[in-house]
């Protein structure tokens, strides 16, 4: 195991995966649940980058997929970010577990 | 050919005033609607007399056959090819006749309201409700289908309850239209039946195609293989036909609720429940004749015995009745028993139809002199305030209009020569004697109380005692009421409809209608109208002495026959019966089982299912906590069981 190969690198990413979606699923703010998304899109970008490196080294299609991931994350958090403001204004908290007034 | 525009019309006029006054006419000028129905019938009427004329002496008769002329037919419902309902307008003898004498007695009835109803808050209503009869009554019977005569049969019903109902602030008059609606919807539902058993064996809804596929002996020979309880399909459908007929026309036993229909507005009972409406069972059977008589011959004797039960029947209780329109009522019954068993005694073509003939030239006299009969005793209660004989008496020279014109109404039901009613009892009787003995018998029987019924009804109420003002100021509570004889909008259609019954038995009916369209002579035979017309007056005497002076004989008779009087008063208790079997029998038996039923069964299921889907949701709502991490785990713990799902079946 001299080499890093593809399986190191999915590894790593199913990792990321999942420990950001332990996050998500556990911490009550807001602001860390998006950090955990953060998280879970990143191990995406990862899992493009290997694939296009080892499957097909002569294009560049995974590569440029991941610059629109990120512009795409960058919008997303300005989204969330904005919800989160409006969530603060209207509930005075940015705990997810005080914004519940959707249920039965 | 007659424009089929002018006989659309005259059933389209009243219906157009009815639109009117029951849309704008009631809220903007309802003093004026009185005027535009009488207007509208005066044109349907002049029409309609125009249209006879054209049919019985222009263009009728083909080779001295008055032909049945289809004026007018659009195919509104086509179901296939060959069966369709349509809306069309059959000219023939009957329902020329017909539609003269409908506008005819609604133009006078109409006439007559305009004084009779003056001053009631819903005039307009009650106008519009007499406009829309008309219309059904003269769709009725120019109907060349027998579903387009279905659905007009239903509207006369409605308008029919209606008008029952027209005082609607009053309890009984609200029951007696509900027992209108329900007895005859009862029997509607028999002719209704009917009507889907010959259409499906004839293959056809049309009347001309009806009458000539079932009398013709290739086709009928086939439908008489098919039976049901030893009676060939054929005869069930007329059966079941005749049935709704007998609920129109009240036949026993289906009579019960014309008495208690009288709880309308007087003029109602002269149009809807004298002359016109009730009529319209004989009129079926009339239409349906060739049938009843060709193809299904048991029929006819069915008609027949139901005929002259209801009539003597009604003829013996209208002998004991004290309110005077109900008295009038039973004796509609009566008569129309004396069209039906005629028409029951009758055969079809040529001399054997004399009872045909005869039929329907007394619902001709009938209507003139029953619906006068009504219109006088209108204009008593009028005066008197007050439905009841005991009330009356000694009237004649207080009213002296009314009264000759009663009079002459009295004499023509009597038959007594050379009135109406006389010459159209004779052809009966005649039909009656040519064809069977017994029904004979029964009839003139009827014929004599007939005459004793009304000669105790014109006695009553124009003899008697001598009549007191303070007898009558009691009843308008004291207030100080000036006597007068009735307006002259009700004094106008009472001369013209005494005029009429005088001179209308002259009219040589035979020539016009028949049963098969050929002239028959109505020669009268005197040496057998001698025992019918002697019996008459032995009828009218007795009534005479009983009842021209107030003495103690009426009453004496009544103890006499304790038993006998007393049922008959009660009107052999038919009422009760009804309502023993439907309180007791039917409400019991299948009305509280089936309510029982409804709530526990039905009910309970449906419940059972809300309550069931109900205990669920509320097992499993707690799973929408409204968390959005729980979602995200349901959301996740899902993805992996599909990924698991997945991974499983690719290996």
């Amino acid at each position: 195991m001299n080499e890093i190969g593809l399986t190191h690198i999915l590894v790593i990413s199913t990792s990321l995966f999942f420990i950001g979606v332990y996050g998500f699923l556990t911490r009550r703010n807001m602001i860390t649940m998006l950090m955990a998304v953060e998280l879970i899109l990143n191990s995406v970008n990862i899992n493009f980058v290997a694939f296009n490196k080892f499957l097909y080294p002569d294009k560049l299609d995974g590569v440029f997929f991941i610059i629109f991931n990120i512009a795409i994350a960058a919008a997303e958090a300005a989204v969330a970010i904005a919800i989160i403001i409006n969530l603060y204004r209207s509930h005075k908290s940015i705990d997810i577990s005080d914004a519940d007034e959707m249920k039965y | 050919m007659i424009e089929p525009l002018y006989i659309a019309l005259i059933p389209l006029i009243p219906i157009i005033s009815f639109l009117i006054i029951a849309l704008i006419g009631r809220r903007y000028f309802p003093t004026w609607c009185g005027f535009l129905g009488t207007l509208s019938l005066f044109t349907s009427f002049i029409l309609s007399a125009a249209v006879a004329y054209r049919y019985f002496f222009e263009i009728g008769k083909v080779e001295g056959v008055y032909q049945k002329i289809i004026a007018l037919k659009y195919a509104w419902l086509q179901f296939t090819p060959d069966l369709s309902i349509d809306m069309g307008l059959l000219l023939d003898p009957i329902s020329v006749m017909m539609i003269v004498i409908v506008t005819f007695i609604s133009l006078m009835v109409h006439v007559y309201s305009l004084g009779y109803m003056k001053g009631d808050a819903r005039i307009s209503t009650y106008f519009s409700f007499l406009s829309l009869f008309t219309f059904s009554m003269l769709g009725l019977v120019l109907a060349s289908n027998i579903f387009m005569m279905y659905i007009f049969w239903e509207l006369v019903g409605v308008s029919s309850f209606l008008l029952i109902g027209y005082y609607y602030d009053k309890p009984s008059a609200v029951a007696a239209s509900k027992k209108a609606f329900i007895v005859t919807r009862f029997a509607d539902l028999g002719f209704l039946i009917g009507i889907l058993v010959l259409s499906y064996y004839t293959g056809s809804l049309d009347f001309g195609i009806i009458i000539e596929r079932s009398t013709d002996p290739a086709f009928s020979g086939s439908l008489a293989a098919v039976s049901f309880m030893g009676l060939s399909a054929l005869t069930w459908g007329v059966l079941l036909v005749f049935i709704g007929g007998a609920g129109k026309s009240a036949m026993f036993p289906l009579h019960i609720w014309l008495p208690d229909a009288m709880e309308g507005p007087t003029p109602v009972s002269a149009l809807i429940h004298a002359a016109t409406m009730v009529v319209a069972g004989v009129y079926i059977v009339a239409r349906l004749f060739p049938v009843f008589s060709l193809a299904c011959p048991g029929s006819l004797d069915v008609v027949a015995y139901v005929g002259i039960f209801s009539s003597l029947f009604a003829a013996i209780i209208a002998c004991t009745q004290t309110d005077i329109k109900r008295v009038l009522a039973y004796s509609t019954i009566s008569q129309i028993g004396f069209m039906m068993f005629a028409l029951g005694v009758s055969g079809y073509g040529g001399e054997q139809g004399l009872g045909y003939m005869g039929s329907m030239f007394h619902l001709f006299t009938h209507s003139i002199f029953k619906a006068l009969l009504f219109l006088g005793a209108g204009s008593v209660i009028h005066y008197v305030h007050s439905n009841e004989m005991k009330d009356m008496g000694g009237l004649r020279k207080l009213m002296p209009i009314t009264h000759l014109t009663f009079l002459l109404a009295c004499l023509a039901i009597a038959g007594i020569p050379p009135f109406a009613g006389f010459f159209s009892k004779e052809e009966i009787l005649l039909a009656a004697w040519n064809s069977n003995k017994l029904v004979y018998y029964l009839a003139i029987i009827t014929a004599t109380l007939t005459a004793f019924y009304m000669f105790r009804l014109y006695f009553s109420i124009f003899w008697n005692k001598t009549f007191s003002p303070k007898q009558l100021e009691g009843h308008v509570n004291g207030e100080t009421h000036k006597l007068h004889e009735a307006p002259g909008t009700m004094l106008f259609p009472l001369i013209i409809l005494g005029l009429l019954s005088v001179v209308a038995g002259f009219v040589p009916f035979g020539k016009f209608v028949s049963s098969d369209g050929l002239a028959l002579s109505n020669e009268l035979h005197l040496s057998f109208s001698v025992v019918p017309v002697l019996l008459a007056i032995v009828g009218i005497i007795m009534a005479f002495s009983f009842y021209q002076k107030e003495n103690a004989a009426p009453k004496k008779l009544a103890t006499g026959l304790k038993g006998f009087y007393t049922s008959a008063y009660h009107k052999f208790y038919i009422d009760e019966v009804y309502l023993f079997i439907t309180h007791k029998l039917v409400f019991n038996l299948i009305g509280r089982p089936a309510a029982w039923i409804d709530k526990n069964v039905v009910d309970g299921s449906m419940n059972g299912i809300a309550a069931l889907t109900g205990s669920i949701s509320s097992l499993i709502k707690g799973l929408q906590s409204g968390k959005l991490q729980d979602y995200t785990l349901y959301f996740f713990s899902g993805l992996i069981g599909f990924v698991l799902l997945i991974i499983y079946l690719w290996t």
